[in-house]
């Protein structure tokens, strides 16, 4: 059943338009991860839905009730803030009851609503304390109480872990998906970090700009990324766009430097000639003993992995990601297996699949 | 933040210190010390000999009734200028820090009533309250109530606490406008997602937040209303009628200035001076405090 579905939503400010029609279905009791670059929009979306912005057009609605009539408080959202917004004059356990004390809750559940909360969250020695005594994981955690507390339809997360130092975030990560699975509740993650969305989605929207640009499962995003933008914006290090021409009959395509690469799946449309961008990632770059020549440029070793950045014959920088250690020596060959290829439209930088 | 200088003689830091010095000790310490030591003499009528008479100047002084009333007439008199300027900025604050359109030109606006010189801003309300002239004085009078602030002395207490703080509201109209900017904007929406409303949401969320501010503002209100107000009252009602309007720096200028009783009237200075030493480390705890926390 579809728990949020948003229609065609439009957000301008003034001449500037942020989001350009985001048309997006979430069954209940996902968790969908909005992920692009800053300043795409995706925190727009997150307000629009909330109730803290207006939307210019479209529908947003929530079991099937539209909610642009609706108060912040009324829609029955609960959001997790990027700086955690605790209210700083009150206790961990004020903050916690805030929200369900001005629905008039009766005392005695609060305190179990809390109660509980807090020990799921592992807050209960801290419920007496002040925000400014709390570390940032801890705060991290209130703000998530606070939400939880109030037993939404819907969790919005903005950004909840990026101030949190890199270890904590993993813990966090892990803390949230267990979490958001054990509650059930429909979940709006909005996140920089592409390991976050990669982690924590059942399904990933990526924006870019204020569009869509794929919808789509964590790994369908990782194997057929939509366009360049997401194949450059998903995958660590980011995926390498070699320029090419295609052949004659569609099957192949001639690189920069002469070299030419047969497609494994089948012939791509369009005429001899025509411009295209390969894409293949750093990690499906093979290494071989005769092939491809790659002037070694820089190594960045990462324990149990290393990666290589040379130039190709024609100057392009290249990365690679190759298990163990560097290769010694100023040179390596490579091999770019057919298989892993991605093939995109030079102009449009949009995904070109074989021709059926 | 902190930035140090390192001198290596001593010519140039003293150099540089030395104006300052110098100011303080010509304005401050040596009137100080005067004062001190005239309170505890005694002049004659024509100001040609005084006498040494101890703490006798203090225990008249507060024997007086005239002196203890005037004392409650102050604490009076600072309590009311002090809540309305205080409300009055917070008020104003609030509804300029909304989103409207002109905000910048508001905000300027209601700053600029406190660049304006206690005399002319006197000059200004007398303007607007006199029984003769003023046009709100001439309206009230014209609707049946008689108002005439030069006879009535509960009148001319309202119209100098009026003209008091109407000086004092752009001073806390700023603090609270800073006060109100520095609350994160995510704050005010996590409770706007809490279901706080209106005016639960300012006593639960804004008015605690901004605390601090209030407690800074109220001593410097107290130490404005006490002894900065000098002007405003001396040019609309010179502490009169009667002594309905007099606090005790316009009595310490009565008694000194005008009835050359230059004993008494160091005897107040001196009071008040202990008045505002208190004041300032009240002033000093609350700065530290505001400093420290969160």
């Amino acid at each position: 059943m579809a728990s949020l579905v948003l229609e065609d939503l439009r957000k301008s400010f003034g001449p500037v338009a942020v989001l350009h029609g985001i048309d997006l279905c979430l069954a209940s009791g996902e968790m969908l991860v909005i992920v692009g670059a800053s300043g795409c929009g995706k925190s727009t979306l997150l307000r629009l839905v909330a109730g803290l912005e207006v939307p210019t057009a479209g529908r947003i609605l929530l079991d099937g009730r539209d909610l642009a009539p609706l108060d912040p408080a009324a829609r029955d959202i609960a959001m997790v803030f990027q700086n955690y917004a605790l209210y700083p004059h009150m206790s961990v356990f004020d903050n916690m009851a805030y929200g369900l004390r001005i629905r008039g809750m009766p005392k005695p559940e609060i305190r179990a609503r809390v109660g509980e909360a807090a020990a799921m969250l592992g807050l209960a020695e801290l419920l007496s304390r002040k925000p400014r005594q709390l570390s940032g994981g801890q705060r991290q955690r209130v703000a998530m109480g606070r939400a939880i507390v109030r037993q939404p339809k819907l969790f919005l997360f903005d950004e909840p872990l990026s101030n949190l130092d890199a270890k904590l975030r993993v813990q966090m990560r892990a803390e949230i998906k267990r979490l958001q699975r054990r509650m059930g509740v429909t979940s709006l993650y909005v996140t920089h970090d592409q390991v976050e969305a990669m982690t924590l989605g059942d399904r990933l929207l990526v924006l870019h700009e204020g569009k869509p640009v794929q919808l789509a499962t964590p790994m369908e995003v990782f194997e057929r990324p939509a366009d360049t933008y997401v194949g450059g914006f998903i995958g660590a290090p980011a995926m390498n766009f070699l320029p090419a021409t295609l052949l004659a009959g569609g099957g192949a395509v001639r690189l920069a430097w002469g070299e030419v690469l047969p497609f494994a799946d089948g012939a791509r449309a369009g005429a001899e000639g025509r411009k295209l961008s390969i894409g293949i990632r750093p990690e499906h770059v093979a290494v071989v003993a005769a092939g491809t020549a790659l002037q070694i440029d820089l190594i960045e070793p990462l324990g149990s992995e290393t990666v290589v950045i040379g130039r190709l014959p024609d100057g392009e920088l290249l990365s690679v990601k190759i298990a163990g250690p560097a290769p010694a020596g100023e040179q390596m060959h490579l091999h770019l297996a057919p298989e892993h290829l991605h093939v995109f439209d030079a102009g449009s930088g949009l995904r070109l699949d074989p021709a059926t | 933040m902190e930035r140090r200088t390192i001198f290596s003689g001593w010519l140039l830091p003293v150099l540089l210190v030395l104006p300052q010095l110098a100011l303080t000790i010509v304005f401050f310490l040596w009137p100080a010390g005067q004062a001190m030591w005239s309170s505890t003499t005694l002049t004659d009528p024509f100001g040609l000999r005084s006498r040494f008479v101890g703490l006798a100047n203090f225990r008249h002084l507060f024997a007086d009734p005239l002196y203890v009333a005037t004392i409650w007439r102050t604490v009076e008199f600072c309590a009311a200028v002090s809540t309305l300027a205080i409300a009055a900025g917070m008020v104003l604050a609030i509804a300029a820090d909304r989103e409207i359109r002109f905000r910048g030109l508001y905000r300027v606006l209601l700053i600029w009533p406190y660049a304006i010189a206690p005399a002319i801003a006197a000059i200004l309300w007398i303007l607007l309250l006199h029984p003769q002239i003023g046009l709100i004085g001439r309206w009230l009078n014209s609707i049946g109530i008689p108002w005439d602030y030069q006879l009535n002395g509960p009148e001319a207490m309202l119209v100098v606490v009026l003209a008091s703080s109407w000086k004092q509201v752009s001073y806390n109209f700023i603090f609270f406008l800073a006060g109100l900017q520095s609350i994160p904007k995510a704050v005010m929406e996590a409770a706007r997602m809490d279901g706080a409303k209106g005016f639960f949401r300012f006593r639960t969320v804004t008015l605690p937040l901004l605390m601090p501010t209030v407690f800074f503002l109220l001593v410097v209100n107290l130490v404005y209303a006490a002894f900065d107000t000098f002007g405003t009252i001396w040019a609309m009602t010179s502490g009169g009628p009667g002594k309905s309007t007099e606090t005790l720096v316009i009595k310490v200028y009565r008694d000194g200035i005008v009835n050359q009783d230059i004993g008494s009237s160091s005897a107040q200075s001196v009071v008040l001076m202990g008045g505002i030493i208190l004041l300032t480390i009240l002033q000093f705890r609350f700065l530290g405090r505001r400093s420290g926390g969160q």
